[in-house]
Formats: C-alpha cells, structure tokens, sequence
C-alpha cells in the first residue's frame, strides 16, 4: 500500500530555557517498525513525540525521514493521535472522517456538497465498519464513549495513509477491557497498512505487546543538588521479536529497566507499571 | 431530604418563577393606589390603567402632529440602529478575532492595541462622533460599534486561543490549508461562543443606544423616554421600559434558540440560561 519511510534521529538535543530535557538521542528505525516508548512521567518522551511530528523543533541535532530533514510544520506523511481533543467536536462521525478528503478537493471551501460529499461519505462506509461506528456516524464526539472517540481518532488519522503514525498516549484514559479491543484495532490496522509507527505509553505491558522494538528514555546521569542539570536519552533499545514474547517476562524487564533507572535516588521510578 | 437535593416540579417551576414578578406588580398596585388617594392628579406612580391606556395611545392612535404611530416608529427606529450596530461589530469580531486569535503575527500587532482601545469609556466619545459625523444615524450606530466591538473582539481571539491545539495540529496533519482550517475549524468551533458574546454584548448596546437617542434624535425608544420625562409622563415612561426589557428578552431567546439550532454539537454537554 503506501511505502512506510526509515526515519533516522541525529544527535537530538531538547532544551527547554537553557534546562536540557532530552540529550544526545540517536535512533534508526526502519520501515514499518512499530516503536513503542516508554519512560518516567516528564521525561521528554512526549517531547521527542512532538519533534517527529514537528511540533516542537530540535535545539539541536536534526530527525531525518527517507534521508530528507523533517518539514518545519506537521504534514499528512505523520498521522497523530492524541490522548484526546484528537478529532474535531462540531463534526459528527462521519464527517470527521471525510474531512481530510474535502480538503483535497475544495481548497476554497474545505467542504463538499451534492454528489461530491455522497461519494466520500460512501468511500468511508468500509472505515467506518471496521472501527464499529457504522451506527453512530450521524453521532458528534461528545456523544461516543472515551473508546468510540479514539477509534475515530486513530481511523481519523490513517485516512490520508500516513507513512508514520504517532500516538501520544492514545490510551491512557480508556479501561482495560477497552484498551484490548484498542490494541486488536491497531495491531490489525498496522498490518494492512505498514506505516511505521511510534506509540508513547505509560503501561509496561502494552509497550511490550504492541511494539516490534522497545524505546526506554531516562536520565543517565543525575546531580541529586540539581535535578535539572541533565537531560534525558534513550537507555534501552529492545527489539522485540513477536513470537519470542513468551521468553520475556515484561516485569522482569520493567524491573531491570528500574534497577537500572536511578538507582538510590527519590525520584520516580523511571517505568510505572501496575 | 436536605433542600439542596429537593427539585422543584415543572409546575411549581414555573409558579415559583412567576412569584417575584407578580409581587413587583402588586406591591407597585398598592403603592400606586394609596398615593392617588391623596392626590388624584399623581404622575409618578400612575394606575395601571392609565399606562395601559397611555401605552395603546403610543401604539395604535396615529400622532396628532406627524399622524404616525409613535411606538412602531420608535421600535423600528431602534432597533434598526442597534441591529445595524450590532452587525458590524459581530462582523469586526469574526475579522479581527480570528485573525487575532490565529496568526501570532497579527496578534503582535493588534493585541496591545486593541486592549488599549477597549479601554476607552465609549460614552466619552459620543460627542467626538457628533463633531465628526452629525447628529444622523451615523453617529449613533458607531457609538454601539466603539462600545461593543473591540470586547467582542478580544472574546473572539480568545475564543480561537481556546480551541485546543491538538485540533488544530490534526487539521494540519490532514492537510489543510490556513484559510481551510478557518472554514472548518475556527469558525464553527468560535461562531457559538461568538452568540454567547453577543448575547451579553445587547446589554451595554442597549445603553450606548439610549444614551445617543436621549441626547441627538428626533426618534427612537431612548428620545422617546426622555422627551416625555419633561412632562413628567410616567405613564409612558414605565410603559416603554417594559417594552424595551420585552424586545431586549427576545431578542436574547432568539439568539440562544439559534445557536441550538445550528451549533447543537455545541448545547450537547447540557447549558444553563
């Protein structure tokens, strides 16, 4: 379907005011890898989200996608989904999702009407089947449940077929019994699609099921004076391999990323699992 | 039950509503009452007759002078002007606001401007306005927009500045241009909140309005009040007053049950007043 693109991070500093937040990140990923990314709240793993969505630039070192420097502002090569304000409360279901096609063919208007509106509305019959919101397409957001709403959200985001998707904790406000039918969704979505995919999460066990390589960001040095003076980076780059999943244990893991994390010291441990 | 959790019924909703109105006309009776059994001749607290037949004077006998029908002249003539009035400043805060509220550039150069010109007591400018324009329509109306336009505007921006950034980047991400993500997301995620703006807007437009009639007209609701105040007419006076809350209610009703109507995603998390 689409080519997914190899995206490679050079160098990558994040300061924010003169404090460090991210330092010296170096990463290769390949197409169609699926990244997930976790780390101690206030790590700078959001932040790194935000940069490979051009959000936020690099104060220094540069995020290359096909060998090409990122473009300056977000474009519809990196779909996004946030963990919420992701899709558009004054458009219903269906509407949401014919956006980005409306775009493309009104640039006055941004909207289509007749026949032209019909034909899109139709093109997203098979969308909106597999992400179960057939019956609720007439529904606004603030109608659907937390689930509902980042199934548009993410199906919202791969209408334009983006190379990478980037998910901000997409998640995290959902139960666990939702969280599953979630997970099903995207495994099966990135399989048909093949885009690259970097997902940040807080939950060790999602990270470890859902990801095809593992991206920790932490400290590695710490001054106890000056919690401040030293950025984060990414201290464990696991590639996980799908069906020796079983040979892992993730709390094993979890609790030598933790070991390894900052040790003797007060601050948050740099994985919160359950 | 404690009285916090006890819900009034429908009915006794509505009865309970109508109490104070009903006590305010009746303590306004008595007083009436007694004053004109002392005199006879009383003009400050007129029977509700007599302001009932003075309001069907104003509104259905033709003028003896001019032979017009002095309420609907002074209705119209009103609420042409705060309308009008109303409208530039509703289109001004739909320009500047979100070109304000969206694009930092113009926000650096107008917002410290406009915050200073929103500053300005309006009514101090009222006799720069008939210096400069007459004492015609013209005046009057710019006395509405100078009053209401600039707040209106500043409530816009704001209103672009609250939308959440994360719709914004998902448009971008889904390809839209800066005038597309205007048509589709700026301008139905503010147009609500613009209703809302201009619903409290009607109250300091109602007084720039009267003010302006009160001072330079020769027609109007705010003339007309003032006109008959020399003759210590409150029998009109009071008559036109009710009125003028009555049109003021409904235009308010009006604007409220439009924005139902069309932004109902907006009214969907259930709204007060």
């Amino acid at each position: 379907m689409n080519a997914s693109a190899k995206l490679s991070v050079q160098g990558l500093s994040k300061f924010y005011d003169g404090m460090p937040v991210l330092e010296r990140v170096n990463l290769d990923v390949a197409p169609g890898t699926f990244c997930t990314i976790v780390g101690a709240s206030g790590c700078g793993k959001s932040t790194f989200l935000r940069m490979l969505l051009s959000q936020e630039h690099p104060t220094r070192g540069q995020i290359l996608l096909d060998g090409k420097p990122l473009p300056a502002e977000p474009t519809p090569d990196r779909g996004i989904v946030f963990q919420k304000y992701s899709v558009f409360t004054h458009l219903s279901v269906a509407e949401n999702l014919v956006l980005a096609s409306e775009f493309e063919a009104a640039p006055l208007t941004g909207k289509l009407f007749g026949s032209g509106k019909r034909k899109a509305l139709d093109d997203i019959g098979e969308l909106l089947e597999r992400i179960g919101l057939s019956a609720a397409s007439d529904r606004y957001p603030a109608q659907l449940s937390g689930g509902m709403q980042q199934r548009l959200a993410i199906a919202q985001a791969l209408v334009k077929k983006p190379r990478i998707l980037l998910l901000d904790e997409p998640f995290g406000a959902l139960d666990p019994g939702i969280r599953l039918d979630m997970h099903e969704l995207l495994l099966s979505l990135w399989n048909d699609l093949g885009m690259t995919v970097f997902m940040v999460t807080h939950d060790i066990h999602e990270a470890f099921k859902l990801g095809t390589r593992l991206l920790v960001f932490d400290k590695i040095r710490h001054d106890p004076q000056a919690p401040e003076a030293y950025g984060a980076t990414i201290t464990y780059d696991l590639p996980l391999n799908k069906p020796s999943f079983g040979d892992r244990d993730p709390q094993d893991i979890a609790g030598a990323i933790r070991a390894a994390g900052t040790p003797g010291q007060s601050s948050p441990s740099p994985i919160n699992h359950p | 039950m404690r009285i916090i959790n006890r819900k009034p019924s429908r009915v006794v909703s509505v009865a309970l509503g109508l109490v104070p109105f009903v006590a305010t006309i009746t303590a306004y009776t008595i007083a009436s009452h007694y004053r004109r059994l002392e005199n006879p001749a009383d003009k400050l607290l007129p029977s509700l007759e007599s302001m009932g037949e003075a309001f069907w004077r104003m509104a259905a006998v033709p003028d003896r002078r001019s032979g017009d029908l002095l309420l609907w002249l002074d209705t119209f003539a009103s609420l042409w002007r705060l309308g009008t009035g109303m409208a530039v400043s509703t289109l001004l805060a739909l320009l500047f606001g979100i070109a304000i509220g969206f694009i930092p550039h113009v926000r650096g150069a107008l917002a410290p401007y406009l915050a200073t010109f929103s500053l300005i007591p309006p009514i101090t400018v009222l006799p720069i306005l008939f210096l400069t324009f007459g004492l015609g329509e013209l005046a009057k109306i710019a006395l509405i927009v100078i009053g209401t336009a600039p707040v209106m505007i500043r409530y816009t921006a704001q209103a672009v500045l609250d939308i959440p950034r994360e719709m914004i980047i998902k448009a971008e991400t889904l390809g839209a241009s800066v005038w597309q993500m205007v048509t589709r997301l700026v301008l139905p995620q503010v147009l609500p909140k613009l209703i809302s703006c201009l619903r409290l807007s009607l109250v300091p437009a109602w007084i720039f309005l009267i003010s302006a009639e009160a001072i330079a007209s020769t027609s109007g609701l705010g003339y007309r009040i003032f006109l008959v105040r020399r003759y210590l007419a409150m029998d009109v006076i009071l008559p036109y007053v009710v009125w003028i809350t009555l049109l003021a209610f409904l235009l308010d009703r009006a604007l409220l049950l439009l924005s139902r109507r069309a932004f109902r995603w907006h009214h969907l998390g259930g709204d007060a007043l």
